[in-house]
């Protein structure tokens, strides 16, 4: 029993300061809402986070719900289908205002397209280059080595067309934003691998507009908001509804309502915040393979040392 | 090589430091830590300066760089996912080997200067991974490195200056940036000479172990290779199993959402929270919220805060109990295990915000956590009365195996089931 006692500081330790730690995660970013401006400016000092949270109720007033992802889990994979979806949503409705300015259109090859595709997709942009030989700048159709252009030159810009708030770039959008979990669920994700809350919130909140505010919080709005019990940092956000059924033709018979639209493009947000995803997870089955068979060998090359002499 | 070793007798100091060197025979799997550090720090040098050929210290382009090589560096995902999950699990393991270095007393005489060393690596250790968490550029490196920065306006007079020195200006910027990649590049190589000294102090006093009573013959002991060396490297591949875990499954789990924001001085994030290793020093320094004299809430904050590492340092005069292992120690072991809970409480109280319940709840843990190293370390050791000690190492084990001199005894093989 002496030797449990050890080992059990070691097991239990590895384990809980880690978990207990991460109850931070996910306190949401603040970027979308137009009463946002308060917070500009605030003391960057020890006290700026000590600021008088007591009287501010929990956002977002609904937790997302948990979707079935195909790039969930360890053997996590992308359904090629449905990021081409994805895409298509994402350019005939959302890149209107969103930008998605670290995917170059050479990255989507990974989504199934040939070489003569990316070029045929790339070409329908236009992007501006130069200076040219007279020092002018010009406009040109893309190619595989552009990045998706913004919709808007700057920040400022965007935020002036949009009601005072930028929409956000959707390059890393699936990985900067994540409902608090809590606890004891976030312990408990340490084991089932839970690491979609970025789509699983984006898919929330793209389907959670139809909903009717309590009269209390209805008085509360902003004007020019728009009330959603999922958005992470308020009860309303600047963005309207941005899509509605049948809006975005689908080739491939996949049902056109909001909610597919959804599950459609916050996948293949997953997929643009992170290309290397399924390669990661495949990568890592192999690594862990080898990791837990040399570790049995090592293990019994340690007994066998070990064996005369008493410990 | 006996060319070599009359000329530099290198040869011979690896090999009595790493094959013929005699370590106790009943070290159990708490003592594979020092082990495993030595390899993460490797880990941490090798992948940081492949990093650092890709990465661009400039406040404009730092965060894209990084989103570079997450995205078109060959491999490049995973070098910065091991660089940031193995600072992580780095510090899981310096955890785990002081808390160990707590229970079996590894502090007390001779080892005070061992313990010593010790604690300046866990100080340059956590101002490494402060830096380096910096580097990304995003909101909460931004942000977290204003906070920090911004204790030293605490203090009276030297504050401000102490900030702008380490801030390049009056507010994080490039210039910030710029220094601390600098720095978080130096700093690995002064830890890495810090622990040849830390490990030269431990060969000249030679390990504590479970026992706590010092090695007397020779049959206390085994030679280094093969027994340390299969069971060090044992422990090393089931504490990489499981950073692989991380690494490749959920590699963000350890971080925040915020990170893959970039860094805008204008926005505040909601709550601004460092990274989970040092929540419980976090808690802490939020926990003072009240003036006391001259010294208002946030010099205290920061002066708890800072007191809580240099308490350390005088730890091996702080315990005036002469057991080295809290395995006889009866009293103790509970006092031990209450400092535990409550150090993972504070961890836990860090990542609250500030409100009602977590503040005074983070009081009461910063009393004990004091409490523990001023009060109850000293006391104890004068009224305790300790379980009888064994004659020797020898003796201890052979009692436990049953006076067999061939059996395998049950717990060593329970032990590292547990662990995996």
């Amino acid at each position: 029993m002496k030797k449990l006692l050890p080992a059990l500081l070691a097991a239990g330790l590895a384990f809980a300061p880690m978990g207990l730690a991460f109850a931070q995660d996910g306190q949401g970013p603040t970027e979308n809402t137009a009463a946002e401006e308060a917070a500009v400016g605030t003391d960057a000092s020890v006290e700026a986070a000590e600021e008088g949270h007591a009287a501010t109720p929990h956002y977002p007033i609904r937790h997302p719900e948990q979707m079935d992802w195909s790039f969930a889990g360890p053997f996590g994979h992308w359904d090629i289908a449905q990021l081409q979806r994805g895409l298509k949503v994402y350019k005939e409705v959302c890149a209107a205002c969103h930008g998605m300015r670290l995917v170059a259109f050479r990255n989507l090859d990974a989504l199934g397209y040939n070489e003569d595709q990316v070029k045929a997709f790339a070409a329908e942009y236009t992007v501006q280059d130069g200076p040219n030989g007279d020092g002018e700048m010009f406009d040109r159709p893309g190619i595989p080595s552009d990045y998706f252009p913004s919709p808007f030159p700057n920040s400022a810009a965007a935020a002036a067309a949009n009601n005072g708030a930028a929409p956000p770039d959707f390059s890393l959008l699936a990985k900067a934003r994540a409902v608090e979990r809590g606890f004891p669920t976030f312990v408990f994700d340490l084991f089932s691998q839970y690491q979609e809350a970025g789509p699983d919130y984006i898919h929330a909140l793209l389907t959670g507009y139809d909903e009717q505010p309590s009269p209390e919080v209805e008085a509360s709005l902003q004007p020019g908001t728009y009330y959603n019990p999922y958005f992470i940092s308020g009860p309303a956000l600047a963005m309207p509804p941005p899509i509605s059924d049948d809006q975005v033709e689908y080739a491939d018979g996949a049902p056109q309502t909001v909610d597919q639209y959804s599950r459609d493009v916050s996948a293949f947000m997953m997929w643009a915040a992170e290309p290397h995803l399924v390669e990661r997870k495949a990568t890592g089955f192999v690594v862990m393979l080898f990791l837990v068979v040399f570790a049995g060998l090592l293990f019994v090359v340690k007994r066998r040392v070990w064996a005369g002499t008493p410990h | 090589m006996q060319w070599l070793d009359a000329r530099l007798p290198l040869p011979r100091l690896v090999y009595d430091s790493f094959v013929a060197y005699p370590v106790p025979r009943n070290l159990n799997y708490a003592y594979t830590f020092g082990g495993i550090l030595a390899l993460f720090l490797v880990v941490q040098i090798l992948t940081g300066v492949v990093l650092a050929m890709h990465y661009a210290a400039n406040s404009a382009i730092a965060f894209d760089s990084v989103e570079k090589i997450m995205r078109d560096v060959n491999w490049g995902w995973m070098l910065r996912y091991m660089h940031a999950n193995g600072a992580s699990f780095f510090f899981i393991a310096v955890y785990l080997h002081i808390f160990r270095g707590l229970y079996y007393g590894s502090y007390k005489a001779p080892r005070e200067v061992l313990w010593i060393l010790g604690v300046i690596i866990f100080l340059l250790m956590m101002a490494t991974a402060f830096m380096g968490y910096v580097l990304p550029w995003g909101q909460m490196s931004f942000w977290g490195a204003t906070v920090i920065t911004g204790f030293f306006t605490a203090f009276p007079l030297i504050g401000d200056p102490i900030q702008q020195l380490l801030l390049g200006g009056f507010a994080v910027d490039n210039a910030t940036l710029n220094r601390f990649f600098s720095l978080h590049y130096l700093l690995p190589f002064m830890i890495a000479g810090v622990v040849i000294l830390h490990v030269w102090a431990l060969h000249v006093t030679g390990q504590t172990n479970p026992t706590g009573v010092e090695v007397k013959s020779s049959k206390d002991t085994v030679p280094f290779t093969p027994h340390a060396t299969i069971k060090d490297g044992f422990a090393m591949v089931v504490f990489l199993a499981i950073f692989a875990y991380m690494l490749f499954y959920m590699p963000n789990y350890l971080g925040h959402p915020d990170n893959y924001i970039e860094a805008n001085p204008l926005k505040t994030p909601a709550h601004i929270v460092p990274e989970w290793y040092f929540l419980p020093f976090y808690a802490m320094l939020r926990a003072i919220t009240f003036n006391i004299g001259p010294i208002d809430s946030k010099l205290g904050g920061v002066l708890v805060m800072f007191g809580s590492i240099i308490v350390l340092f005088f730890l091996p005069w702080l315990d005036t109990s002469r057991i080295r292992s809290t395995a006889y120690r009866p009293m103790y072991k509970i006092f031990f295990w209450v400092f535990v809970a409550n150090a993972i409480m504070l961890g836990w109280l860090g990542s609250k915000p500030a409100e009602a319940p977590y503040t005074w709840l983070s009081l009461v843990g910063t009393i004990y956590y004091f409490g523990h190293f001023l009060i109850v370390l000293p006391v104890l050791g004068l009224v305790e009365t300790p379980k009888r000690l064994p004659g020797s190492i020898t003796e201890a084990v052979l009692a436990k195996s049953g006076g067999g001199g061939g059996g395998r005894p049950a717990g060593a093989a329970a032990a590292p089931d547990t662990k995996g």
